[in-house]
Order: structure tokens, then sequence, then C-alpha cells
């Protein structure tokens, strides 16, 4: 009980930012929603019972990802981007495909057509431990791969920007 | 077991409407008094020319934020990881995997050392 | 569970690629501005080494096998397509020594990025899992946009990276959404075991229906299928030639590798239901791609709209759904990587100094001085159009066959019918370089890659149009993967 009314309680906040987010004019203000939204779901994630997505969450996206974004918005004309926030003229795209998205996703989640395999909503809490444990047997290849995909990053932001600053 | 978590979320309302609060209390007994010369931007007793939102900022700062996101992510893998070193049967074998997985990242810091990228000036 | 020296072993070609690209990471800040050509040998030996231990592997008795806990497998169908990205990455190398320096974007980590991307294929096309797919897709994906990107200078190439990237993030936004509800829905990312949980018919609820709709859109966004093409043709005219070559060369072939592996091998209980949705992507990419290619100016942007037209045809052959399918796919895709880039070689050979060699007009009365030259580009250009007897035609043959014994015989006819309207696009070139007189002089990037490339190339073409057999053989040895 206590935990729905949290869950509501996140849930409602995290919505109401995130529609911040899209109508806010600043790109700042929408960038500090996002925020709030992103820790939202953060509080979500525990209340679902996976700290370590909890962490992730505010690790990565409030930490870094968030950063890049203001760096976006810093580099970005802000007053220009004020003026241009979205084409007026195409916004009955938006209005006609968000209900029929909506209804769809609402059609499939109370259609039972997830409940096919009756898997069960996990109780216990899931563990750092078995993550690690999961991550260093079982998904070591991935694992590994990552750190490659991570330097091929690395490279290519420096790449892009080495000339510049040269 | 959640309840543990209820701290966290208090400290974090507590704050939240500490800060709330603090900025309301002073807008309330603060003199309003704004007039053009106060709100222009001070500019050496000059006119102010263009923005200063646009247009100043280094590229280099985009390379710094990049390598912290890079390196924030490995910090990400470090938590599972030294939670299970202390499992016997599986520590050796997670050791050396981390290490591979610093040290080809380790490759691409040397190369960011090398090309200047961590170079302020 | 320990990993046994087996499993090791099993991805040395891997280990080598993304080895030797740390290694020349380093030894890039070494090197002089003036000798970065030595990266590019240096590059291209670790991928000839790499494609020595794969052929060694296939002699190995753990070939076949699946290591890494099932992320990983090491079969025929990856070795073939490891040596397709092999050959289309030393081809795109050696088509770039020369343009590099025309550009001034002489810098040892353009092949650094290549050889990642490059190892990024190798994991996708060997992903057993489809958390191994999805971060091989990644490590494949992230080079090529910063490759696309290479010409900081130019506006064209900064425009066309920039849409790369931002529909590529979102592709693979949906990709993910997609796997993830196969997950939710099976309780396993292991392709047969994803297979083993949806024969039983309960687990065919809508829900999957989603998630096979959004595993085909972010695959086709991969292979550049219509309607999610909309990066391919400001990405293929802004990227540096070679690597526009190499992203219609290597990229693809990855993707339909992995798509092929995904679909057959763990979708493949639900064939019903994507079949339908990739035949309606080829239908769309064969139908746009050829008639839109018509009225381009650009070639690099007519090659761009006529490889979403190619995807077209290979996605027929993913649609079949059988063995015979899988086999000319995988037929298509090494063809495909020598008439296309022979082509792209011969656009880098007329970029020289201000002549840009990127608009069709300046092809005009080529034959009249440079014979030799415009018959290679004939050559390339009918293997492309799929006039026998060149390879090309034999890839689109190998395909309508498989469509046919399929009992698809109004598709298989449809797709000659757009054959012959690509072949007025082709032709058209042709009928330019031929029929007309020259407008000027003609200038050539001279350099031993390209020639050797070209050499390449176009034995490639000519030879598997001639005698197929063998290629194809391999081909219907290796497409056992359901």
């Amino acid at each position: 009980m206590a935990e729905k009314f949290f869950f509501l309680m996140f849930a409602v906040v995290a919505v109401g930012s995130a529609l911040a987010v899209i109508s806010l004019k600043n790109p700042v203000h929408s960038a500090l929603s996002l925020i709030a939204c992103l820790l939202q779901v953060a509080a979500i994630f525990v209340l679902l019972r996976s700290p370590f997505l909890a962490v992730v969450q505010v690790f990565i996206y409030v930490g870094a990802v968030m950063v890049l974004f203001l760096f976006v918005v810093l580099v970005l004309n802000i007053k220009k981007a004020q003026l241009e926030t979205f084409p007026k003229g195409r916004r009955w795209f938006a209005y006609a495909i968000v209900p029929v998205v909506g209804i769809e996703f609402l059609a499939v989640i109370f259609g039972k057509s997830f409940t096919a395999t009756g898997y069960e909503a996990a109780v216990e809490e899931v563990k750092v431990a078995t993550l690690g444990r999961a991550l260093f047997t079982e998904y070591l290849f991935p694992f590994e791969v990552v750190s490659i995909l991570l330097l091929a990053a690395m490279v290519g932001a420096i790449i892009m920007a080495k000339k510049r600053w040269d | 077991m959640l309840l543990s978590y209820l701290p966290v979320l208090m400290m974090i309302g507590f704050v939240t409407f500490l800060g709330v609060a603090v900025l309301f209390v002073s807008s309330l007994l603060r003199p309003q008094n704004p007039y053009g010369s106060k709100l222009s931007p001070w500019e050496c007793g000059m006119e102010p020319v263009g923005d200063a939102d646009i247009g100043h900022f280094r590229v280099h700062f985009f390379i710094i934020a990049i390598l912290f996101i890079i390196f924030d992510v490995e910090t990400l893998f470090l938590f599972p990881w030294a939670v299970i070193l202390a499992d016997k049967s599986i520590s050796t074998l997670a050791f050396i995997e981390m290490f591979i997985f610093i040290g080809i990242l380790a490759v691409g810091l040397i190369y960011a050392w090398g090309k200047g990228a961590l170079d302020w000036l | 569970m320990i990993f046994t020296i087996k499993d090791l072993l099993s991805i040395i070609p891997e280990l080598i690629i993304a080895g030797s690209a740390c290694v020349l990471l380093l030894v890039d800040l070494l090197i002089s501005k003036e000798r970065k050509a030595c990266m590019a040998v240096l590059s291209i030996l670790s991928v000839i080494a790499a494609g020595v231990a794969s052929y060694w592997l296939l002699g190995a008795d753990f070939m076949g096998a699946k290591s890494f806990a099932g992320m990983f497998e090491l079969d025929g169908f990856s070795t073939f397509f490891k040596f397709v990205f092999y050959t289309a990455t030393v081809l795109s190398i050696l088509l770039s020594f020369h343009y590099v320096k025309e550009e001034d974007i002489n810098l040892g980590e353009y092949y650094v990025l290549m050889l990642f991307s490059l190892s990024g294929m190798m994991v996708l096309a060997s992903g057993a899992d489809l958390l191994s797919i999805y971060v091989g897709l990644e490590l494949m994906s992230l080079p090529i946009y910063v490759l696309a990107g290479f010409l900081q200078n130019d506006v064209r190439s900064n425009e066309g990276a920039m849409k790369y990237v931002i529909l590529g993030a979102f592709s693979s936004g949906i990709l993910l959404y997609g796997i993830s509800m196969v997950y939710g829905l099976t309780g396993t990312t292991e392709l047969s075991g994803v297979a083993a949980a949806l024969s039983d018919s309960s687990v065919h609820v809508p829900a999957l229906s989603i998630a096979i709709v959004m595993m085909v859109a972010g695959f086709a966004f991969k292979v550049a299928g219509v309607p999610f093409h909309m990066w391919a043709p400001d990405a293929y005219e802004g990227a540096p030639t070679p690597i526009t070559g190499f992203m219609s060369a290597g990229p693809k072939a990855a993707a339909f590798a992995v798509m092929l592996r995904v679909f057959m091998e763990g979708l493949q209980p639900a064939y019903e239901q994507w079949m339908v949705m990739v035949g309606v992507v080829a239908v769309a990419s064969m139908a746009y791609g050829n008639f839109v290619a018509i009225s381009q100016k650009n070639i690099k942007r007519m090659l761009a709209y006529s490889s979403i037209g190619h995807a077209g045809y290979a996605l027929l052959g993913v649609m079949a759904g059988t063995e015979e399918g899988i086999a000319s796919v995988m037929f298509y895709m090494a063809v495909y990587v020598f008439m296309n880039l022979g082509a792209f070689g011969i656009i880098i050979m007329m970029r020289k100094g201000g002549q840009r060699g990127e608009l069709i007009e300046e092809y005009t009365g080529l034959a009249r001085s440079h014979r030799g030259v415009a018959l290679l580009m004939l050559i390339f250009l009918f293997s492309l159009a799929g006039i026998p007897p060149t390879a090309g035609f034999m890839g689109k043959f190998y395909i309508f066959m498989a469509l046919i014994h399929r009992g698809m015989v109004g598709l298989a006819i449809f797709a000659v019918l757009m054959s012959a309207v690509a072949a007025y696009f082709y032709i058209r070139i042709v009928m330019l370089m031929y029929m007309r007189e020259p407008a000027g002089e003609f200038e050539f990037a001279r350099s031993k890659g390209i020639y050797y490339a070209l050499f390449i190339t176009t034995v490639g073409t000519v030879l598997l149009g001639i005698c197929p057999g063998y290629l194809v053989k391999l081909a219907e040895m290796a497409s056992v993967i359901m």
C-alpha cells in the first residue's frame, strides 16, 4: 500500500517533469526538468528492487549525460532556440500520433499480452553481487567488447573536436 | 528492506523544501526595486556589445565532458566487480578481466594524453 | 563457470583486429604526418593476419561451437561474412591511400576507426546472443559515424554525419526496445533459447508482434531499407568516398548477417510475422531506391539510392526464409563488395585537384580519351545493374531462384521489373561515357593502392560472374544456421 503511494508519487512527478521538458521554452529549464524526471525514474528503480539500476540512472544520466545536454545548450544560441521550439505547422502530426501510440500501449499492457509467460515480479532485491557474477562470467564477452566500444567512442570524440582547436 | 531508503527520500524532500522555503521567505523580505541600469550587464562602463551566451565556448570543454562520461561508465562497472572480489571461486578471473577492461581504456587515456586533449592551454 | 582456452582461441581474429587497433592507436602518436601511409599498410597487414587466423579456425575441432557461455558462435556462416568484411576493409583502405592526402584528412585515426568498425562487424556476425549482437552493432556503427563526418571543413560531410548519428542512435534505441520485449517474453537473450521459447505458441501474443516490428525497423535502419533510409543519401554523399564505399559494403553486409542470424535462428518460429514486415520493407526499398536514383545528379548520391535498392533485393533473400535464401544473400553481399567498391574506386580516381568526380556529368566522354577506365566503370555499372555475364547478375539470379523455389513468383517478377528500372540509371552513365564528346581534359589520381583495389574488384566482379559455382557452394555450406 505504502509502496503504491510512493510509486504514484514518483510516477506523477516523473510524468509532470517530462511534460515540462517538452513544454518549457528555455532549454536550460528543460534540461533541469529532465534531471528531475530522471531522478524520479531512479527512485522507481529502487521501488522495483534494482538499486544498481538506480545508481546507474543517477551516475550516468543525471551525472554525465545531463552535463553533455547542458553543454549542448550552452553551445546553442539559446535566444534563437527559444523562438524555434517546435515548428507550429507540424504540430498536428504530433497531436495525431500521440493518442494512437498511447492507445496502442494501453491495449498491449491491459490486453494481458505481457502476462502470457507468467513471469512474476521479483520480490527479492537484485543484489549487486548477483549482477557482478553474471557480468564477469556469463556476460564476459559483451563486457569486454564494451571496453573496445568506449575506446572507439573516446577516439571518435577526440578526433571530431581535434582539428578545430588546433 | 525498502524502508532503508526512506531516510534518503526524507533527506531529498527536506533539502528541496528548505531550498524552496529560503527563496520564498527571502522574496517576501527583500526590497524589490529593479530599474534599467541596475539590470544591465556591467561592461566597464561601455554599452554591452552582442550576446554573452553564444560563440564563446571552447570545444575543449566538450572533450573533457566526453572523457568524463567514458570514465564514469568505467567506474560504474567497478561497483559489481568490487562486490564479487570477495568470492574466491571467481575472484582471480574477475580480477584479470577487469584489468583487461581498464587496460583497454588506459590505451585511450594515453592516446588522449599524447594528442594533447588533456592540455588546458 | 571457468572459460577454457578454446573460448579464447575462437575469438583470435577479433582479438587480432581489436588488439592491432589499440596498438596502432598508440603507434600513430609516434608517426609523423608525412608517413601516415605506413598506418594503412599496418592496418592491411593486421586484417590479413585476422584472415589467416579465420582460415586456420575453419579446420579447428571447435568449429561450429559456441563460446563464452553462448555469447559467441564460431561457424561457417560467420566466417564467410568475416571474409566479406576483410575484403571490404582491405579494399577501402587501399582506396584511401591517395584520397586522404587529396582531402587533407591524412590522420592515423582514420584507419584505426576502420579497424574498430571491422571488429564490431565481426562480433556482430558471430553474435549468438542479442546482447553481444547489440554491443557489436554499436561498436560497428560508432566509428562509422565519426568517419562519415571526417571531412570537417565540408558542410555536407558534417550534415551527413549528423543525420547518420542521430537516426542511428534512434534506431539503436528502437532495436533495443524490441530486444527487451523479446527478453521479456522469452526470458532469455540467447538466440537458440529464444527460438526454443517461441516454439511454444502461447508466447505468440501481440507484444511479440510489436517486438518484431521494432527489430525489423532497427535492422532496416542499418541496411538502409525504406522507410528507414533517410540518413543514407546524405551520409553517403557527405562521407569521404572510400568511407562511403566501406559503409555500403561492410556494415551493410554485417547488418544482413545479423538479420539472418536473428530472424532465421532466433525468430524462426515467428516466420509468418516477420516475413510480411521484411517483405514490405524489401518491396518499398526496391521501388523507392531505384526510381529516386534516376533523378540524381551526384553519382555518390545515386549510388546511395542504388544501395537502398540493392538492400531491397537482399531483403527478399532474407524473406524467403530458406537455406537457399540465406546462401543467396551471402553470395549477394560478397558480390556487392566487389562491384560497389569497384565503382567507388573509379569515383576516387576521378577525384584530383579541382575535379571532384562526383557529378555524373563529369563522366561525359570518358571513353574517348581513357578507354581502360571507362571499361572498368562499364563493368562495375553493368554488374550493379545485373546484366550478365557479370557477378551482379549471378547475385540477383540466386535470390530470384530462392524466391521462386519458395513460391513467391510475384515478388520475383516485381524484383526483375525493378532491376529494369535500375538498369536505366546505370546505363545512362555508360551512355554518357561512350556516346558523348568530353567537355575537357580528365585528370586521374594515380596511386598503387587504387590500382590494386581496382584489380581485385575487377577480377572479383568478372570471375564471380563467369564461374560463381565455388563461392555459391561455400555459401550453401555455410548457410546452415537454423
